[in-house]
C-alpha cells in the first residue's frame, strides 16, 4: 500500500508540475463558464421545465468539453514512461505491475475530480446572487456529479488502456478519442433506419450517457448505468494491466 | 550475489544473449566488456528483471529474479544506460520518491537521502529541476537513485558515458570507494575504465562470453605477456648486431629501424618466451653499449581487439572460464 501511495502521489504531482493540468483547467473553466451563463440565461425568456442543473450538465458544449478532456488527460500516462525510459527505473524498482496500473489510474482520477470541484462554484454564485436553488433537490447534484465521476472512471480506464498500448501520445490520444466518442455515441444506433428491433433501440437508448444524465441531473437515480460503468471501469483496468504487462513480451 | 546460469534471450531471430553463465562474489567489482551490440545492456536488464529471458537461471542474493522478482528487484541498485529521470522534479525530492519506492522506512528516508547527495556530490543542485541538470549531474542523480537504499548489489550500465574527463574521473573513484559495501557490476565498452576499476572483467562479444579474468589474467592468456615489440638501442655495427641477435632462443624476428647518430635501433619481435635477460646477456658478451631497451606490454585494448576478431573468425569462444 505504502508504494500505491508513493507512486500515487508523484502522478498527481506531475501533472501539476507540467503546464498540462492548469491548461485543460482552464479551458474547461471557460468552456463550461460559458455553458453555465447559457443554462443561466434560459431563464430569462420566462418559465422553463428544466432546472439550471439539468441545463448545464446536458449541453452540446458541456458534452463536448467532456469527451475532449479524456485524451488530454491520459495520453502521457504510459506513453510518456515508454519514450523517456523512466519505465525502466521505475520496474526495476520493488514494484508490481498492478501498483503502477492502479497508481496511475486513481492519480488521473484524482485530477479529473479536482478539474470538476470549480464547477461547484458555479451553482454557489447562482444561490447567492438569487437566492433560488439552482435544481429543484440536494439529489440532482449528487446525481449530476456521481454520473460524472462514473462515466469519468469508465472513460479514463478507456484512455489509460490507450496510453499502455503505445509510446506515441498522439497516437495514444486519437485511440482514446475514438474510442470514448465511439462508446459515447453508441446510442445514436437508435437513429438507425428500421431495420433496427424495438429491443436493440430500447437497449442502446438505455447506455446513452445523454439520457442518463438527463436522469441523474433530475435525482432519480438508475442501478444499471452504476453497475455497468463500475464493471466496465474494472474490464478496462484489467486490459491496460495486461498490455502493461506485455510490453515485456514486445 | 548474482549466479547466471544458461541465460539465453534473442529478439525475433537475433541472438541478444546466447547460453550466459557467470557468477559474481560479494564484494567484487566485475566489468561487463564489449563492442556496442554484444549483449551487455540486454543481460543487465535481465539480471535487473526488466527484461524476461528465453532460458536460463538467474539468482541475485539468493533470490530467483522471475519467480521472486520484488524481492531479488530490492536487492539491486540499477543504473541505466542515458539515465532516464523526471525532468519534472528536483533532485531531492526524486531522490526521496525512488527511496520509499524501494521500501526505505519513512523515518529514515531523509538521512538515506543527505547520504546519497553527499556521496554522489549532488549538494549544490539539490533544490534543482532535474530538466536543467548538465549530462554530468544527471548521471549522478542516477547513480545516486542506485545507491539511496544501500542495496547488496550495483549494477550501472556505462556509468561514464557522455562525461568529461574529469566527471570520469570523479565517477570512477566513487564507484571504486563503493566497492567496500556493494558488490558492482559494470558495464563499458571503454577498455581502460574497465581495467582501472574492476577486479575482474568479462569479455563479451555477440552474447557470449570469450573471455574472463582479471586484467592481468587476460594478459596472460593471450599469449606472450610481450605481445609488442621490443626496442632496443645500442653502439654496435648494424649488420652484425641483428645476426647476432637473430640467433638467440625467443626471437620471431629481427628489423632496424636505421640510425639515430651513432646508435642503432633494432626492433625485435618475441616469440612465445620472453627474449629480455637473453638479449642482454647477448649484448653484454659482445662488449656493446646499450641505452635502451624497452618492452612494450599488451593494453588490454589489444587484447580484447585479438580476442574479438578471433571469436568473430572463428564463430566460437576461444577461451571461455567464469
Amino acid at each position: 500500500m505504502r508504494v500505491f501511495w508513493t507512486l500515487w502521489k508523484r502522478e498527481v504531482a506531475s501533472a501539476f508540475y507540467t503546464p498540462m493540468a492548469w491548461v485543460i483547467l482552464f479551458f474547461l473553466l471557460l468552456v463550461t463558464g460559458f455553458n453555465f451563463y447559457a443554462g443561466v440565461s434560459v431563464l430569462n425568456h420566462g418559465p422553463t421545465e428544466v432546472t439550471v442543473v439539468e441545463s448545464f450538465f446536458n449541453t452540446i458544449f458541456f458534452w463536448f468539453a467532456f469527451l475532449l478532456l479524456f485524451p488530454l488527460l491520459t495520453m502521457r500516462l504510459f506513453s510518456e514512461e515508454y519514450r523517456s525510459g523512466t519505465i525502466e527505473p521505475l520496474m526495476t524498482a520493488p514494484v508490481r505491475d498492478a501498483q503502477v496500473v492502479l497508481a496511475k489510474f486513481f492519480g488521473v482520477l484524482f485530477l479529473y475530480c479536482v478539474l470538476w470541484i470549480p464547477t461547484g462554484l458555479y451553482f454557489l454564485i447562482f444561490w447567492w446572487q438569487t437566492r433560488l436553488q439552482a435544481a429543484g433537490a440536494i439529489g440532482a447534484y449528487i446525481g449530476s456529479y456521481l454520473l460524472l465521476l462514473l462515466m469519468g472512471a469508465f472513460y479514463l480506464s478507456i484512455g489509460c488502456f490507450c496510453s499502455s498500448l503505445t509510446r506515441h501520445q498522439i497516437t495514444a490520444a486519437v485511440m482514446t478519442f475514438c474510442l470514448v466518442s465511439l462508446v459515447f455515441f453508441a446510442s445514436l444506433l437508435s437513429f438507425l433506419s428500421g431495420s433496427i428491433g424495438t429491443l436493440m433501440r430500447s437497449v442502446s437508448i438505455s447506455f446513452s450517457p445523454i439520457d442518463q444524465m438527463t436522469e441523474f441531473s433530475r435525482g432519480l437515480y438508475d442501478t444499471r448505468p452504476i453497475i455497468w460503468y463500475l464493471v466496465m471501469t474494472g474490464l478496462f483496468l484489467f486490459l491496460t494491466l495486461q498490455s502493461f504487462q506485455s510490453r515485456r513480451w514486445r | 550475489m548474482i549466479v547466471v546460469h544458461g541465460l539465453t534471450k534473442s529478439y525475433g531471430p537475433t541472438d541478444a544473449v546466447r547460453d550466459l553463465s557467470f557468477s559474481v562474489k560479494r564484494g567484487e567489482i566485475v566489468g561487463f566488456l564489449g563492442p556496442n551490440g554484444a549483449g551487455k545492456s540486454t543481460t543487465m536488464k535481465i539480471l535487473c528483471g526488466y527484461l524476461p529471458a528465453d532460458s536460463g537461471e538467474i539468482r541475485i542474493a539468493g533470490f530467483d529474479i522471475f519467480s521472486d522478482s520484488i524481492k531479488a528487484r530490492s536487492r539491486i541498485g540499477y543504473l541505466p544506460e542515458n539515465v532516464p529521470l523526471y525532468p519534472e522534479m528536483r533532485v531531492g525530492e526524486y531522490l526521496a520518491y525512488r527511496a520509499a519506492l524501494k521500501g526505505v522506512r519513512p523515518r529514515r528516508i531523509p538521512e538515506k537521502v543527505e547520504d546519497a547527495l553527499e556521496l554522489c556530490n549532488l549538494r549544490p543542485v539539490q533544490r534543482q529541476l532535474i530538466g536543467t541538470l548538465s549530462k554530468g549531474y544527471r548521471q549522478r542523480v542516477g547513480l545516486a537513485d542506485a545507491l539511496v537504499n544501500e542495496p547488496d548489489i550495483l549494477i550501472l550500465d556505462e556509468p561514464t558515458i557522455g562525461l568529461d574527463p574529469n566527471q570520469i574521473r570523479d565517477i570512477r573513484n566513487l564507484i571504486r570507494s563503493l566497492a567496500s559495501r556493494h558488490t558492482i557490476l559494470l558495464s563499458s565498452h571503454i577498455l581502460s575504465e574497465v581495467e582501472m576499476t574492476c577486479s575482474r572483467v568479462m569479455i563479451l562479444n555477440k552474447g557470449e562470453i570469450i573471455a574472463s579474468g582479471t586484467p592481468a589474467e587476460l594478459r596472460d592468456r593471450s599469449g606472450s605477456s610481450l605481445s609488442g615489440a621490443i626496442r632496443l638501442e645500442l653502439l654496435a655495427p648494424e649488420k652484425a648486431a641483428q645476426e647476432a641477435l637473430r640467433k638467440l632462443p625467443g626471437i620471431a624476428s629481427v628489423n632496424s629501424l636505421g640510425m639515430k647518430g651513432d646508435w642503432t635501433i633494432l626492433e625485435i619481435l618475441p616469440s612465445s618466451i620472453d627474449p629480455r635477460v637473453a638479449l642482454f646477456e647477448e649484448i653484454v658478451r659482445k662488449g656493446w653499449k646499450l641505452r635502451e631497451l624497452s618492452a612494450h606490454e599488451a593494453s588490454l585494448e589489444e587484447i580484447f581487439t585479438s580476442l574479438v576478431a578471433s571469436a568473430s573468425k572463428t564463430s566460437s569462444p576461444t577461451t571461455s572460464r567464469s
